[in-house]
């Protein structure tokens, strides 16, 4: 029961890991592959930020040094773990992980675009969005000679 | 023996940038594509920003050929905290093969784009092609690992779009491009996590201070599970079999600019990306990577060069034909880099430039002949020699090469992988590679069969000879192909070159 609690958030990166891939190679669906692909992303995405926590750890914004708030933020790190780890005041979480996992967002986003517009050309040329139907036209395409230039 | 030093005079200011140069200017020159007012203009901003790339390629060769790495800081922020991009003999080698194919595709498109894509696409296309070549030279310049996920993710989203544009002439062009999309992605994020678990256990994206500190970490699990996860991701993205589902089609209906331009390119920068991690960034004597490379790599490497040669040698489409081939010739790459040596490195990356060219050579010369006329299966372009002597003598000076003749650049690259392969005691590896090049010589005579000792299919309208813009840049690369044959030195220091960066003094 503790494995679960210290490790939820990567049990639920391999869950979605898991079950988004099943989905892009399940699903003769374009779109539903797409859906798939998207949570395997953002499996990624949340394995990042799983390792960019800190735990007592605050959002990487500095506060001021003796402040009132540094002060607040400082009396929520459990001073057992501070004192093993040799922390002192304000514990920030690693900022860097969040940073990546942003771009590897644009990226998804990007590529989610391009993959869905080509599925509305897939849809405009074959008339349908299903792998099986498309492998059947393609065949037909195989079998005729090539158009003449 | 050519003195390089000529080859590689640039203005000192130009030198001192080049590394950054080298990957915006085909960026800026994508830009100016993308917003030119005809296809004119953007093919001429398209070959513009190639050269000058090409040209900070060869530069960069020259400086690294001096200092041994080329190291340029972003910001002011040195490394490993800044990002900095790091050059090195391997490095330059695939820069300049990256930017010299751009060219070559490039002056090639100027004509091939007016018969297979729509006018009103040809500034996206441009556009489009020029994203690639940056993402491309970007991956190979840079020394920070996250860094390089971005670039390969550039290159592929415009090369994705690139193969999908080929539906105009065959709409299968769109489901190998939702393909490879797919398979691509899942590759880029199978490196993204892989990456994730590195940093886990280092706390550094920079390659170099990566290795260092993986040097005391391999027994970790953490680092194990990342080597898994990038291995397979790159694996998807450099077709190392049988994860190369998607490469056949996406060769094969995409325009020939791309499939030129990807053929000598795509897959090997993503191999380069591959060695570099397994050679360079996690710690040469750990048993788990030694373990993959003589139980993973090898064996799959040899069943790549002899099952997908032989799915060649019964494939009916020869631009397909020509895909599988390059699943096959990735499996030599691969089998040269198993062998963990010094020789057997750069007898892989002279291999890897070697199939590079004939390889262009070929995809140039099919899609020469493919501009007047019915081009998609082989009986389709029987007899054409008759026709096109021209782009018929080029596909012939390539196919040679692919076969291994001798006095071609295939040979040559062939021999140096068999003879690392016994001088590493490896007798299996040099008796798969002589079977798998005994293969290429089945359907590589398939091909010259067709072209030249069969009839025209009755009835077929006659074909015409490929303009002079089409011929001018496949008689450079088919007269690399044989001038190399006969004198290599060129190659094989840029090889020699690659090695010494990554396994020490040949």
């Amino acid at each position: 029961m503790n494995f679960l609690a210290t490790h939820f958030n990567y049990i639920v990166v391999v869950i979605l890991l898991m079950a988004g891939l099943f989905l892009v190679f399940s699903s003769g669906n374009l779109i539903k592959r797409m859906i798939g692909l998207a949570m395997f992303q953002t499996s990624a995405g949340l394995f990042y930020i799983s390792l960019g926590k800190v735990s007592g750890g605050t959002a990487a914004i500095a506060v001021e040094r003796g402040s009132a708030e540094a002060q607040a933020l400082a009396a929520q790190v459990d001073p057992a773990y501070a004192a093993q780890r040799g922390f002192e005041g304000v514990i920030y979480s690693n900022p860097l992980p969040h940073a990546l996992i942003l771009t590897a967002i644009v990226v998804g986003v990007a590529t989610l675009a391009v993959g869905l517009a080509i599925a509305v050309r897939i849809r405009e040329a074959f008339g349908s969005v299903e792998t099986s139907d498309i492998e059947v036209l393609s065949r037909v395409e195989a079998t005729q000679p090539g158009p003449q230039a | 023996m050519i003195a390089l030093e000529v080859l590689y005079a640039a203005p000192p200011v130009l030198t001192l940038h080049a590394p950054i140069l080298l990957v915006i200017s085909p960026l800026i020159a994508a830009c100016a594509a993308a917003l030119a007012p005809s296809a004119r203009v953007s093919w001429m901003i398209s070959v513009t920003g190639s050269i000058f790339a090409a040209w900070m390629a060869l530069a960069l060769v020259g400086e690294a050929a001096r200092h041994g790495t080329v190291t340029y800081i972003f910001g002011g922020f040195a490394p490993p905290l800044g990002i900095a991009f790091h050059i090195d003999g391997l490095g330059a080698m695939m820069a300049l093969l990256i930017s010299g194919a751009g060219v070559m595709a490039a002056i090639y498109s100027g004509h091939s784009l007016k018969v297979e894509v729509r006018a009103e696409k040809h500034t996206l296309v441009q556009a489009g092609f020029l994203l690639c070549q940056a993402g491309l030279l970007g991956l190979v310049s840079t020394g920070d690992a996250f860094n390089a996920f971005v670039f390969l993710e550039v290159s592929s989203i415009g090369t994705y779009a690139l193969v999908a544009i080929g539906e105009s002439r065959d709409r299968r062009a769109l489901p190998a491009a939702f393909n490879y999309l797919i398979m691509g992605t899942i590759g880029a994020t199978f490196y993204l996590i892989g990456l994730g678990f590195l940093y886990a256990a280092t706390g550094t994206l920079n390659m170099a201070d990566m290795a260092g500190r993986l040097a005391t970490l391999s027994d970790s699990t953490v680092v194990q599970a990342g080597f898994a996860f990038i291995v397979v991701g790159l694996g998807i993205k450099a077709a190392m079999f049988p994860l190369h589902g998607w490469l056949p089609g996406a060769y094969a209906y995409a325009p020939s600019l791309i499939s030129i331009f990807l053929a000598a390119t795509a897959t090997k920068a993503s191999l380069y990306l591959m060695a570099r991690f397994i050679f360079d960034v996690f710690p040469d004597g750990a048993s788990f990577e030694q373990g993959f490379i003589a139980w993973v790599l090898a064996p799959l490497a040899a069943t790549a060069a002899i099952v997908c040669s032989i799915q060649a040698i019964f494939e009916k489409e020869v631009r397909r034909m020509l895909a599988f081939s390059s699943v096959a010739q990735v499996g030599f790459i691969l089998l040269g880099l198993s062998l963990a040596t010094s020789a057997g490195f750069s007898g892989a990356m002279l291999y890897l430039l070697a199939h590079a060219l004939l390889k262009m050579t070929l995809f140039m010369a099919i899609g020469a002949l493919a501009l007047s006329s019915r081009y998609r299966k082989l009986d389709d372009i029987a007899g054409i020699a008759r026709d096109a002597p021209w782009s018929a003598a080029a596909l012939a000076v390539g196919a040679a090469s692919l076969a291994g003749a001798p006095l071609t650049v295939g040979f040559l690259a062939k021999w140096r992988l068999i003879e690392a392969a016994l001088q590493g005691g490896q007798v299996w590896i040099a008796v798969v590679l002589t079977i798998a090049s005994l293969l290429t010589l089945l359907y590589v005579g398939r091909i010259i069969e067709a072209v030249f000792f069969r009839p025209a299919p009755a009835g077929a309208p006659r074909a015409k000879e490929a303009p002079f813009g089409v011929l001018a840049p496949l008689f450079v690369i088919a007269g690399l192909c044989i001038w190399f044959g006969i004198d290599a030195s060129l190659l094989e220091q840029l090889a020699n070159g690659a090695a010494r960066a990554l396994m020490g003094a040949p």
